[in-house]
């Protein structure tokens, strides 16, 4: 195991720590989340961590599971994006030609889109309110980044030696491309999920803070902040909580991307 | 990645300096100057529609800010009743069919010219259609004949009785001929259009040959901002003086120089039941729902205390039709509504879908109330949110939905505007309401010339929609008007209108 330097080490405790709340969260809350028994605009207090919401809901409570909501939203369009990206990467690095070019190009069109934008009209055109349509839409908006990011470490290992004698001693294309190229992108892989994941959690707050997201009463970050918005004066606190939960999260990972690319000796 | 952090420690320390607050610069001097130059600005949330022509115009926010420009032979009052305007007076026939208008002396248009008989005679033939078009406005299609009878008198002929039909007449009166109400209208009320920039602004000015009372005001800008938080700035800056339509929340925002006047929106706001689909084909099951339902907790929770609790399809401000007594005729009792649900075969509950139209903030939040409120006596209910043309499509016209949260408004000052939506052969009827008794009062209600017998008629059946728990009905949502302090003399109306011809700075 390489030494772990210090953004990777506080990256992962400021992660675990929230992945701990997070689990915790799908299994219990200090309140039920969507209830509404407190006062309305409660302050923090010990009662009630982080105050309550217009509704009088427990503004704690609501996080914990808006984190999960947004959390679990992050991962799948993360997933969706890396293995949809990885493959189309992979294959129009590793075969170049005709292939390469129509891809690349198309993706260049899909890049070019503000990625809000084209999620948006994904989502118009599949319906909004249903949770995997967002997932749906950010994971397409996600395939071209990862796209051009493996496309290029895998055309640079193309003709490296370990491949040549690999095709020399006969191993299928698909054999080279997945067992021994794949592995050796992962210097690259791995931050490009981090960031990816954190474009993730900031363009799943985006929509739900433009109320195409989750449907209320669900809570997720990104909605909560919405909603806070126009409570600044009345409730700062929700405002902050909610905003702060989302900062916490994307800077631990962040933490950890920054870490993964320095371990790998490649700084950008 | 440095970026990366970059941009959220600077979005952190921004988001500071909003809690803090901005320096508040020179709010007083803009307003000062605009006081002493007699000018208001309105704030309203959205743009007019494309072409300003009174018989043209569909949305309630233009005919909102129109209602100071134009007027009919009638004009409503902020009472419900209707006065003449354009009209000095009018006699009805015998057989209800003809109604002859004697026209006011000296009633001017903006452009100067005078109201003569035939620019009556012009409009009302325009939108019943009576030129062989289709007719602009729909319900003046019973209109068959209109005409000059001399200078001053017209007589309108209608194809049957009708009891509305004179309230209809405060369609607008325009000048024979002009082909521009599109772009620049030209009517008879106390203002007259200035200048229109699209997205922007609608300028207004007093119109000094006003026929009435003359207006306070010298000049009236209406400022569209469509976005919320920025209409609460803009009223913090001093950019303008007066907007309509506020949430609680954004008063609450406002501090010390506006003063909050409270109206109603003259919305009949409710949990639409569609009675033709399980479980709510079952009286027993809409009861349980009613009873479930605390309307005074979602004014509470979602309103801060503000709005009017109702109990069928009238609103407060037609306080001709309004029973008092139906608002609480079924008071929150979770035990009763248990007990109901278990009479009609559902013990433990059941799910159920709440259809919202997602442009409607205070309808959503209403129905997360309800959702709250309806898991106590054991009914989960899931949120959807759909767009407004899909609401329309669906729930409205395709009445494809279980329940849905919406209000609904009057088209025109009449109960029948309200209350013939729930008749079952109706094309609009969209909670498939069927009761033959309603059905049959409705008939008796049109067949009745007497005012009070047709009021009991349409009371009677506003109370049948209450007694076979049509709907969950909830409130009709207050209208929060904010005005800054020094400006008086705002009137509110049954209707969706701004008056601005008694609005003046206090001396």
């Amino acid at each position: 195991m390489k030494h772990l330097n210090g953004y990777l080490k506080t990256g992962l405790i400021l992660t675990g720590f929230l992945t701990v709340f997070i689990v915790l969260g799908f299994f219990w809350t200090p309140y039920d989340p969507t209830a509404m028994d407190a006062k309305k605009f409660l302050a923090p207090s010990l009662q009630h961590l982080m105050g309550t919401d217009n509704f009088g809901r427990d503004i704690f409570s609501r996080v914990l599971k808006g984190a999960g909501t947004t959390f679990g939203i992050a991962v799948a369009t993360v997933a969706i994006g890396a293995v949809l990206g990885t493959l189309v990467g992979a294959l129009t690095g590793f075969f170049g030609g005709i292939v390469d070019d129509v891809l690349m190009r198309i993706n260049d069109a899909l890049t070019a889109f503000p990625s809000i934008l084209l999620a948006l009209v994904i989502i118009s055109l599949l319906g909004p309110g249903k949770k995997y349509n967002v997932v749906l839409a950010l994971g397409a908006v996600f395939v071209p980044s990862f796209a051009r990011v493996t496309r290029t470490a895998f055309a640079g290992l193309r003709d490296v030696n370990y491949v040549k004698s690999a095709r020399l001693m006969g191993a299928s294309n698909s054999r080279i491309l997945w067992v021994h190229i794949l592995p050796n992108t992962m210097n690259v892989l791995l931050p490009a999920l981090t960031i990816g994941f954190n474009n993730a959690v900031l363009a799943e707050a985006s929509m739900s803070y433009l109320g195409i997201g989750v449907t209320p009463p669900d809570a997720s970050l990104g909605y909560m902040l919405s909603e806070a918005q126009s409570m600044l004066t009345r409730a700062p606190w929700y405002a902050l909580s909610t905003g702060l939960t989302i900062i916490l999260l994307v800077f631990g990972v962040g933490l950890i991307g920054e870490g993964l690319q320095r371990r790998s000796g490649e700084v950008s | 990645m440095k970026k990366k952090l970059l941009a959220i420690l600077l979005l952190g320390s921004l988001l500071g300096a909003v809690l803090t607050g901005c320096g508040d610069g020179s709010a007083e001097q803009v307003t000062e100057d605009r006081s002493a130059a007699n000018e208001l600005v309105v704030g309203i949330a959205q743009d007019l529609d494309n072409s300003l022509d009174p018989h043209v115009v569909v949305a309630a926010g233009t005919k909102e800010v129109m209602f100071n420009v134009f007027e009919g032979l009638m004009k409503p009052t902020s009472t419900g009743d209707l006065i003449p305007a354009v009209a000095e007076d009018y006699t009805v026939s015998d057989d209800h069919l003809t109604y002859t208008f004697t026209l006011r002396e000296g009633v001017k248009f903006h452009n100067g010219d005078t109201v003569a008989a035939e620019d009556v005679v012009y409009s009302i033939a325009r939108c019943a259609g009576l030129n062989g078009s289709e007719p602009l406005v729909e319900a003046l299609s019973v209109v068959t004949d209109v005409k000059a009878v001399d200078e001053r008198t017209v007589a309108i002929t209608i194809a049957e009785p009708s009891n509305e039909f004179i309230s209809y007449m405060t369609t607008a009166i325009l000048p024979a001929d002009y082909d521009r109400q599109d772009t620049a209208p030209v009517g008879t009320g106390p203002f007259k259009f200035v200048s229109r920039a699209a997205q922007d602004n609608i300028v207004l000015e007093k119109f000094d040959e006003y026929w009435g009372t003359p207006v306070y005001l010298d000049k009236v800008t209406f400022k569209i901002i469509e976005n919320a938080d920025s209409l609460v700035m803009s009223l913090q800056s001093g950019a303008i003086d007066l907007c309509a339509h506020l949430t609680s929340t954004q008063i609450d925002q406002l501090g010390d120089d506006f003063n909050v006047a409270e109206g109603t929106m003259n919305l009949v706001q409710a949990m639409y039941l569609n009675n033709a689909v399980a479980p709510f084909d079952d009286i027993r099951v809409r009861q349980a729902l009613c009873y479930a339902v605390d309307k005074q907790g979602v004014l509470d929770i979602a309103f801060d205390g503000y709005g009017s609790p109702i109990g069928t399809s009238i609103y407060p401000a037609f306080g001709k039709y309004f029973d008092e007594s139906l608002i609480d005729y079924y008071p929150h009792n979770v035990e009763k509504a248990k007990s109901l649900l278990a009479e009609a075969g559902y013990p433990d509950g059941f799910t159920m879908s709440i259809t919202v139209p997602s442009n409607y903030q205070p309808h959503i939040d209403t129905a997360q109330v309800l959702v709250e409120q309806l898991r106590a006596v054991g009914v989960e209910a899931k949120i959807e949110l759909v767009e407004w043309g899909t609401w329309v499509e669906e729930a409205y016209v395709g009445r494809n939905f279980q329940s849905t949260v919406v209000g609904v408004d009057a088209s025109n000052m009449t109960a029948r505007a309200l209350l013939e939506r729930f008749t079952s052969a109706y094309g609009k009827n969209f909670i498939n309401y069927n009761s033959a008794e309603y059905d049959a009062l409705f008939e008796q209600a049109l067949a009745t010339y007497d005012d009070a017998a047709q009021t009991e008629l349409y009371k009677a059946m506003a109370a049948d929609l209450t007694k076979n728990a049509a709907n969950v009905y909830i409130q009709d949502l207050a209208d929060l008007v904010a005005v800054r302090k020094g400006v008086e003399g705002l009137n509110f109306y049954p209707i969706y209108v701004l008056d601005l011809s008694t609005v003046r700075y206090a001396d």
